[in-house]
């Protein structure tokens, strides 16, 4: 095949196109002896607990400032394992495509999928390729399963959050959805604005073993920060207070969401964090992280009370010193950012 | 591009400076004050910084009549909803609108029932969509003050003269003075001073609201929307209040212009003139709503859709219309937070981003 050439719908017929499709581009781009045996399933060998999830990924549009629709769905995926401890391992792929979707796109998007997964340590060990006709799906959709290993005695939840705990987010918060919009808007800024898109086990994996008093993970993605704190409110059953001065932004990204009337807490991450710590660990766990490529923005933003009233709540202490509510962002959120 | 401003207007140390002379200065007040911040950019402004949890007792903010989608009369909306709903239609709108409720059903339920509605940040983009689809009528619905009002007929003017014959608008603009001088009349309504939307300004100028301030003795002020700028107002307020003075005063000096923008405003009245508009909680205002001028007919949604809306009425129970003139809080309405809530709308203020039960909703319950 050559790079010029289009997708047709005889690639995903599961005929002779479609053999030479996966040959010459995910074959030889993901190769791995899992992945090269091309059996109908991958065969595995693990032990003790193991955290599965699935992510679907149909961000508009595919190529944006600092990543791809590619790495985007190894990340994603790889960070929701992240979140529970877990030591990502496998991945498996399966990509919908739209007839006439340019062949050199797709080697780009999995090779910046191929990419990532070295990044991150973990293998594409199975992997699927549909085409629908034109009009049926917009460029490429990417669904990706992860299956990651829980080291002995790691026990995360979002319902781990206890009154005390100091919570961290790992770096500037809003820069996935910012560069998002801002791209679709043709905002300019002096520096680009850039996709924070990046998978975060390595930095998990240093803050267990700095720390065996994290109670809650989270990667605020869709619905941002403020979903994030919500959800782990509610589970929990406490009422959390931040701190607006600390909540660190890019100054690009505050651009972004005054230009277009958002909040940056309701922004979507794609390579950050939210950390629940118990008050005594959280400086050795804050160090950890700073020392960490994907961490070194790292600062607490407010921590966990009782919870006060009928339900739990979400707090920011003002600029002012005075306190108001986040709450669960409603209504249509910003559609296809991820 | 980069806006280093907000770094400026946002410090906290600089804020709660002002915090402390606004106290300060509500200390030599005689009384307490009622203050009415039109705007609903600034309603949110407000909630959104938990300024009004800052205010010292003697001051009190109370929303205004100055969300554009929440003075829309239901009839307006319904007439709307109506077109959205007729065959080779397609229907143009700010978010906002889509889940406004209307008296049978909201635009995102319209849209269900097989509406063509198009979300659109410009009028311009609404444009675009009757340029690429000749054979449909694209019907944009234009809800603002005298802020939107001139960029809608700016683009109004362009298809008159590029001849885009499918591209229509569907009136429900206003202009802001004469709800104020409405508002004042208001038996019931109990407000010192008027901190005056600063966007409305910068077209219409600080001069629309003197006779408000003298004929009424209230001060205004036009007020930009950073925190620091709101309480800078505030302070001004308190300032007039205790020197006796009811005065049009600009503290939103980097926006407005004395004067306004005249070339906007030529624009706007080139295309619309002044029509008597229902507004929600206020009733018919006389000369406070903007209809479209003969020579653009051609553009008049209203004139080319004959469409039944008799059966319009306004939600039961909301208080809505109460809470717009200032006369009852979102906390007031029983159906705050208990039939009403952003996922299940009754009335515009909880669905609007500028509307006040949304803002307490979303930051202050």
């Amino acid at each position: 095949m050559k790079s010029e050439d289009r997708i047709l719908l005889a690639h995903g017929s599961g005929g002779r196109l479609s053999r030479e499709l996966v040959e010459s581009v995910f074959g030889k781009i993901m190769s791995n002896p899992i992945l090269d045996r091309m059996d109908d399933a991958a065969t595995l060998k693990l032990e003790g607990r193991l955290a599965f999830t699935i992510d679907s990924h149909v961000v508009s549009p595919i190529f944006f400032p600092g990543g791809d629709i590619g790495r985007l769905s190894l990340t994603g995926t790889v960070n929701d394992l992240a979140m529970m401890g877990a030591i990502p391992l496998y991945i498996s792929a399966g990509f919908i495509i739209e007839e006439g979707f340019r062949l050199r796109d797709l080697e780009i998007i999995a090779g910046s999928l191929q990419a990532a997964a070295l990044e991150a340590a973990v293998q594409v060990v199975a992997g699927d390729t549909k085409v629908v006709g034109r009009g049926a799906a917009d460029g490429i959709f990417i669904t990706t399963c992860g299956l990651g290993s829980i080291p002995q005695g790691i026990m995360l939840s979002g319902s781990g959050a206890i009154p005390g705990d100091q919570i961290i987010v790992s770096g500037t918060i809003g820069d996935h959805g910012a560069a998002i919009l801002s791209h679709r808007e043709g905002i300019e800024f002096d520096a680009e604005l850039k996709s924070d898109c990046a998978p975060l086990g390595a930095l998990v994996g240093a803050m267990i073993e700095a720390s065996p008093n994290i109670h809650v993970l989270r990667d605020p993605t869709r619905g941002g920060v403020a979903a994030t704190l919500n959800e782990i409110a509610y589970a929990s059953g406490v009422d959390i207070e931040i701190n607006e001065e600390k909540i660190p932004y890019r100054s690009e990204v505050r651009g972004t969401c005054e230009l277009l009337g958002l909040d940056p807490l309701i922004l979507a991450n794609e390579g950050k964090l939210v950390a629940f710590v118990a008050g005594s660990d959280s400086e050795i766990v804050l160090e950890t992280m700073r020392k960490h490529t994907f961490g070194s923005e790292a600062t607490v933003i407010g921590m966990v009370q009782n919870q006060a009233s009928s339900r739990p709540r979400v707090y920011a202490r003002t600029l002012l010193g005075s306190r108001r509510i986040i709450s669960m962002p409603t209504g249509e959120q910003l559609p296809r950012i991820c | 591009m980069s806006l280093p401003f907000l770094d400026e207007f946002r410090q906290g140390a600089h804020l709660r400076a002002l915090m402390e002379k606004l106290n300060e200065r509500a200390g030599e007040l005689a009384r307490p004050v009622r203050i009415m911040e039109v705007c609903g950019t600034h309603t949110m402004a407000i909630s959104r910084h938990g300024i009004r949890q800052a205010l010292p007792e003697s001051i009190q903010l109370i929303s205004g009549p100055g969300c554009p989608v929440c003075v829309t009369a239901n009839a307006d909306i319904d007439r709307f909803l109506e077109i959205s709903l007729i065959p080779g239609v397609i229907v143009t709108t700010f978010g906002d609108m889509l889940r406004v409720p209307g008296t049978r059903m909201g635009l995102a339920q319209a849209r269900g029932n097989g509406a063509q509605v198009q979300i659109v940040y410009s009028t311009l983009d609404a444009l675009k969509i009757a340029r690429e689809n000749p054979d449909a009528a694209v019907v944009f619905f234009g809800v603002g003050f005298e802020t939107t009002a001139p960029t809608v007929a700016a683009t109004m003017i362009e298809a008159h003269e590029n001849g885009i014959d499918n591209f229509l608008v569907l009136s429900a603009h206003k202009v802001v003075p004469p709800a104020l001088e409405a508002l004042c009349n208001t038996p019931g309504l109990a407000v010192d001073a008027f901190l005056c939307p600063g966007h409305v300004s910068a077209i219409i100028g600080p001069e629309a609201y003197e006779p408000v301030a003298d004929a009424f003795g209230i001060p205004c002020v036009i007020a930009g929307f950073e925190p620091a700028d709101i309480l800078q107002s505030m302070i001004m307020i308190c300032d007039q209040m205790t020197s006796g003075r009811a005065e049009v005063e600009l503290q939103y000096t980097r926006g407005v212009r004395p004067g306004g923008n005249p070339a906007a405003m030529a624009i706007m009245q080139k295309v619309f003139q002044p029509a008597d508009a229902e507004w929600r909680g206020l009733g018919t205002i006389p000369a406070s709503g903007l209809a479209i001028r003969e020579e653009f007919s051609a553009h008049d949604a209203a004139q080319r859709y004959d469409v039944d809306v008799s059966y319009s009425r306004e939600p039961a129970g909301c208080l809505c219309g109460a809470i717009l003139t200032g006369i009852k809080t979102p906390r007031d309405c029983p159906l705050f937070d208990k039939g009403c809530t952003p996922d299940h709308p009754i009335g515009p203020c909880m669905v609007s981003s500028e509307g006040a039960c949304s803002a307490y909703h979303q930051y202050e319950i």
